[in-house]
């Protein structure tokens, strides 16, 4: 599964250009990133770059960055400086709706904790992004029929096809269940780029793993790059490329950095 | 249309508290809309009561006492002028017609009155409605009563049958002219007004009536005085449906004295002219109103109350609208993560802003929809109670526009709180990025 010797991407369905460097999915080049005007940077980056199909794990401790660079990936807030680049879209250069209209498209986002909205049932979890993309919508259409279709397939792949299961309500799921049809939503109609907030911190290691082989498998065979955060670095072994936070931004103040892009 | 679905779906996940604030919010537009509804249509029947006559002429006393007694049945006069001065005045060249009102005996609660076929001919209520028989005949005869529409249906009385009258004006009374029973000679048509609860007799019928009682030296005199007494009332009427055989000793007499009199004029326009030549009456002290006018005076004495009751609803409806904002102000803390989820699959900060909107727009809409069906099923349950009891008749109306003036202004309010948690958690959304922690 994974490729640790070269430490960059896996060749999963993307074509490298002569220089061996696949299509970039993340590109991020002086990056510089403040909350207000004249506060102090909470992220500052030189460069960053995500090739397509890689599995990238980003490590870093509390206050290293790691959740607003994520919301940086995201779309939800912009740099102020540097140029941003994912899935092709200049997001520093965007307007805020556009940048919801990105996300909604291309991007699938698992939260660490309570991903499911209490109030609609699996399969309208599941599909809740199509109700904001009519990429998404088409891309799961064209795979399945329907969203509805994609979404019952993508679920019985996780594990949690069984229509007794489904008749629950997402409240009533454990926490492992829950991530695994978060995961599913996050698939649906096919992002160029799977975002994983700590997922698995509320799991016990051996359905960590699970989890984890699970949302690579479906990540390989939709096509969509991973981009996944933790601070429990056990999980680095899993991934293709581990980036330690705490050293690639500069703004992180505590000398506690290791190397950029060092090999897991 | 996803927000709104989102909307609907979240609303119907918390169905137990969102149904308790419809309810509430509709409780309150229940309140408000029924408080408008009582008072325009009190208004509007007062209005319609009146709307056929130019000046009414009592004896001297304030305005809006006069236009109670005298056209609403409501209170009695303190005194009365002579028929002479009405028969002066009758004949005024400016007077087209005059209606001889002569108040003060009662039967069973409802009042008498003593006037004229000129009443039937004259007087006009809901603009230009004239009265209407609905059974039998008018008075021609002393001892002839014509009942009002409530009269003859509570008390169940048909053509022919015979009444007795009671002095005064209560429900109960020991006087009664048990030996000079009036013969229901008509029934009148409902008409919405107090003419429904009065029973009509001539002008000579009460005379006759008075003239033993007089005799036996126990009234002096043998107009409207309210000598209300207490105690039981024997059964007033006996049914005897071919009374004409047993009519008794008629007489004809000519009052002395009257209560007050209505006046239509020639042209509406002499109206001030007409009321100042009145008022300065050098025969006797007189006072003339112009109904439109003394009603208007009445508006001003009760508009206290009714602006009164009217704040109370407004205010009731503001607490209801206020639980709804607590309960979604509340909610949304809770609901942070929920945000940021629907942030994450692409919702823009303004759908998650109208997500919270529109549930405040469904409540309230619901609310408000709720309140008009508890108000029609209201009405429909107290018609029968308002009609007897305060002589309304609110009718089973389409929204007016006013109330639907109201019930967009309950909405627009609905939606302009629901804008408050909105906002909020349009500012949590972007501060909140894809990162809560709570």
């Amino acid at each position: 599964m994974t490729d640790p010797a070269s430490g960059q991407a896996r060749a999963t369905g993307a074509t490298p250009d002569p220089e061996g460097r696949r299509e970039p999915i993340v590109e991020l080049e002086r990056l510089r990133f403040c909350w207000h005007a004249g506060a102090a940077p909470v992220l500052e980056i030189e460069t960053l770059r995500v090739e397509r199909g890689e599995r990238v794990f980003i490590e870093g401790p509390s206050g290293s960055g790691k959740s607003t660079l994520l919301s940086l990936l995201a779309g939800v807030i912009v740099p102020q400086q540097g140029t941003l680049q994912v899935s092709g879209a200049r997001l520093d250069a965007m307007s805020g709706s556009a940048r919801d209209r990105h996300r909604a498209d291309h991007i699938g986002y698992i939260f660490q904790l309570f991903n499911l909205i209490p109030y609609l049932s699996m399969i309208e979890n599941v599909t809740l992004p199509c109700r904001f993309s009519a990429r998404r919508e088409a891309h799961a259409r064209a795979r399945s029929g329907t969203a509805q279709a994609e979404a019952l397939r993508l679920l019985a792949h996780l594990g949690m096809g069984d229509s007794g299961l489904r008749a629950r309500p997402v409240t009533g799921l454990s926490v492992g269940q829950q991530q695994r049809v978060a995961a599913a939503r996050a698939l649906i109609g096919g992002p160029s780029l799977v975002i994983a907030d700590e997922p698995t911190s509320s799991l016990d290691a051996a359905h960590r793993e699970a989890f984890l082989q699970l949302l690579f498998r479906e990540c390989t065979q939709a096509g969509s790059t991973l981009v996944f955060v933790s601070h429990d670095c056990s999980l680095a072994t899993l991934f293709g490329r581990t980036l330690h936070l705490s050293a690639i931004n500069r703004a992180w103040r505590c000398d506690a950095g290791a190397g950029i892009g060092s090999a897991s | 249309m996803t927000v709104f679905g989102l909307a609907i779906k979240s609303l119907r996940n918390r169905r137990f508290g969102a149904a308790l604030t419809v309810l509430s919010i509709a409780l309150g537009v229940m309140l408000l809309l029924g408080v408008e509804r009582i008072r325009s249509e009190v208004r509007a029947s007062f209005a319609s009561t009146i709307s056929g006559t130019d000046l009414i002429v009592g004896a001297r006393s304030g305005p809006v006492q006069l236009l109670l007694y005298s056209v609403f049945r409501l209170g009695d006069p303190t005194q009365s002028i002579a028929f002479a001065t009405y028969e002066a005045l009758a004949r005024h060249p400016r007077v087209a017609w005059t209606i001889p009102l002569s108040l003060g005996d009662s039967h069973r609660g409802y009042r008498l009155l003593g006037t004229t076929h000129a009443y039937f001919e004259h007087f006009r209520y809901a603009r230009e409605r004239g009265l209407e028989l609905e059974a039998g005949r008018l008075f021609d005869d002393a001892f002839d009563a014509v009942l009002g529409a409530e009269v003859a249906a509570k008390l169940g009385y048909r053509v022919g049958d015979r009444i007795i009258i009671a002095h005064g004006a209560g429900e109960v009374s020991l006087v009664e002219h048990a030996d000079k029973p009036f013969r229901v000679a008509g029934i009148l048509r409902r008409t919405g007004t107090p003419v429904d609860r009065t029973v009509h007799v001539q002008l000579s019928g009460i005379e006759a009536m008075h003239e033993d009682f007089q005799g036996s030296g126990r009234a002096k005199e043998q107009d409207s005085l309210p000598a209300r007494t207490r105690g039981k009332a024997p059964e007033a009427h006996a049914a005897a449906p071919t009374a004409q055989a047993a009519a008794p000793e008629r007489h004809a007499t000519e009052p002395e004295k009257i209560s007050a009199f209505l006046v239509g004029l020639k042209a509406r326009s002499a109206a001030p002219a007409m009321l100042r030549a009145i008022n300065e009456y050098p025969d006797e002290p007189l006072s003339a109103i112009m109904p439109a006018v003394a009603l208007q005076e009445l508006w001003q004495l009760v508009g206290v109350a009714e602006t009164a009751l009217r704040v109370v609803s407004v205010f009731v409806l503001a607490v209801c609208l206020a639980g709804m904002l607590t309960a979604l102000l509340s909610s949304i803390e809770e609901r942070r993560r929920e945000m940021a989820v629907l942030r994450s699959v692409g919702a823009r900060p303004g759908q998650v802003f109208g997500l919270i909107v529109g549930e405040a727009a469904c409540i309230t809409l619901a609310g408000a929809a709720l309140g008009l069906v508890l108000l029609y099923v209201l009405q429909i349950a107290a018609q029968n109670l308002l009609a007897a009891h305060l002589g309304l008749f609110v009718p089973l109306a389409w929204p007016g526009w006013q109330e639907l003036a109201a019930l967009a202004a309950v909405c627009a309010a609905g939606i302009l709180i629901g804008v408050v948690p909105g906002v909020r958690v349009y500012r949590y959304s972007l501060a909140d990025g894809m990162t809560i922690r709570i």
